[in-house]
């Protein structure tokens, strides 16, 4: 069974064949790599989309070995996103899919992420709680089966990666700044500042990053010049602001597990490659919880995951005469409907 | 610059508040520009007039997907109402504004408000409201102009 998968919700273009849940190739353009293939492109990747889909998808295809007629299942996200975006892979696919005459299925992009660490030859099995940390969204949710999720938590402002970026630019590290701080933060002193801890009324599980934003706004205004210039001034504050943004995270997701008696967490998006998540979170294994990352590649935006997730809805689907024809009418929808979700 | 009204929020609280006050006067097809350093307020006002208009979404950063979309109804004829929450925080120039397809969200009967606006200012030639955000003198306190 092999699927091809199309991811276009933002800025990554991306194209991904798999053999059932084997990922055969995995193909990410993003605002970086655009130059490669060739002219120059917006930093911001939407229509530019329209310009790679097709040689993204040519090139899955001959890195995997695979012709168009071997294909059997074409997936692509079709929510949430920026619209112009998601239309460009979501038509790409449906039409593809209409012309070969096989199924088509669309693919929820936050659900698909929660089901990442599937493609790294480990499974974690339900139930799991499941946390999705990038730089659009910041969500804890309870997995108990396939597609049986319930949203614990999300942010209320800023998301963690977008924490992470915006205190990167207060700080002349410029963007993207994730993988700035962190390594910064190596060689800083992480309670050198100690940053208030958002607190959120009635909720457990929600996120809160802005104020933590403001907090460091605040320091850097009013820090002296003479302190600024000191050699560890930049790594202690990094070190200081991913131990409080990182504490968080991490303590919320222990507290929903002991809640609903799970020991099995599942960490995926883009903030899942910081380094001190992993650490924090990997020491849980000692306390006899299964902890799961997904390899780097598949943490940020990529349509292997969109395949997987299309895969798995499809054998696990009792009706498949929906993906041969209403799956094709399938809307691109800006927004997550939490309700459905 | 020549405002038409300067307010002083002492709190988060304050600058929702003002936010929803501001949204009793928003029309449809409106476009309101916000400016402002991060964390003077931007999100917590434009937080204030989703509220008025009964949003029951969560009003979050679209600073990574540039434009949430929320449902809400407006009072006035007592119908549904689309609100584009814009961040262009991350755009460079105007081709990116072309590149996201802003010009298809500006005639949707709905209303837009634009966080880091400098752009929409710019390819709007100044038709829009603009709102602008500073830090006051002590800790939580924000000037907020309308100009």
């Amino acid at each position: 069974m092999i699927t091809l998968a199309i991811e276009t919700s933002c800025d990554e273009t991306s194209a991904a064949v798999l053999n059932k849940d084997k990922v055969l190739s995995n193909i990410i353009l993003s605002q970086q790599d655009h130059s490669k293939f060739g002219g120059i492109v917006p930093e911001l990747a939407s229509r530019s989309h329209l310009e790679s889909i097709v040689s993204v998808t040519r090139t899955a295809l001959l890195n995997a070995g695979i012709n168009l007629k071997d294909i059997n299942l074409i997936s692509a996200t079709s929510e949430p996103g920026l619209i112009g975006a998601l239309l460009v892979g979501l038509n790409f696919a449906k039409s593809l899919a209409a012309s070969l005459n096989i199924p088509f299925i669309p693919v929820n992009h936050i659900r698909s992420h929660l089901y990442s660490n599937f493609l790294c030859n480990q499974k974690a099995i339900y139930p799991f709680i499941g946390l999705i940390v990038s730089g659009g969204h910041t969500m804890l949710v309870l997995v108990e089966d396939f597609n049986m999720h319930t949203v614990l938590g999300n942010t209320i402002d800023d998301a963690a990666g977008e924490a992470f970026d915006k205190a990167a630019k207060l700080l002349g590290l410029g963007y993207p700044g994730g993988a700035q701080i962190d390594n910064s933060a190596k060689s800083g002193n992480e309670n050198f500042i100690r940053f208030p801890k958002a607190k959120i009324k009635n909720s457990k599980y929600d996120f809160s990053f802005s104020g933590i934003k403001t907090s460091l706004l605040y320091y850097l205004r009013d820090v002296s010049e003479n302190e600024k210039s000191r050699a560890d001034f930049v790594n202690d504050v990094c070190s200081s602001f991913q131990k409080t943004v990182t504490d968080d995270l991490f303590e919320k997701t222990v507290s929903a597990c002991s809640e609903f008696n799970v020991k099995k967490i599942s960490v995926s998006g883009g903030v899942s490659a910081n380094s001190e998540m992993r650490k924090k979170f990997n020491q849980l294994k000692s306390r006899n919880f299964e902890v799961y990352f997904p390899e780097i590649q598949y943490a940020t935006d990529n349509a292997a995951m969109i395949g997987l997730c299309g895969y798995l809805s499809y054998i696990s689907a009792d009706d498949k005469t929906f993906f041969k024809s209403a799956s094709l009418l399938t809307p691109a929808k800006a927004r997550l409907d939490y309700e459905k979700f | 610059m020549i405002c038409r009204e300067t307010i002083i929020s002492a709190s988060p609280e304050d600058t929702f508040q003002a936010g929803k006050k501001f949204a009793e006067d928003l029309r449809r097809n409106s476009v309101t520009g916000f400016f402002g350093d991060l964390g003077t307020g931007k999100t917590q006002f434009i937080k204030g007039i989703c509220d008025f208009f009964k949003v029951k979404e969560a009003v979050n950063s679209p600073t990574f997907i540039i434009v949430n979309e929320y449902s809400g109804i407006s009072d006035s004829d007592n119908s549904a109402i689309k609100i584009f929450h814009f961040d262009f925080y991350r755009l460079k120039n105007m081709s990116d504004l072309y590149s996201i397809g802003f010009e298809n969200y500006t005639d949707q009967n709905g209303i837009c408000l634009i966080e880091w606006a400098e752009l929409a200012d710019e390819y709007l030639q100044g038709n829009l409201q603009k709102i602008y955000f500073e830090h006051g003198q002590k800790e939580n306190e924000r000037i907020i102009k309308f100009k």
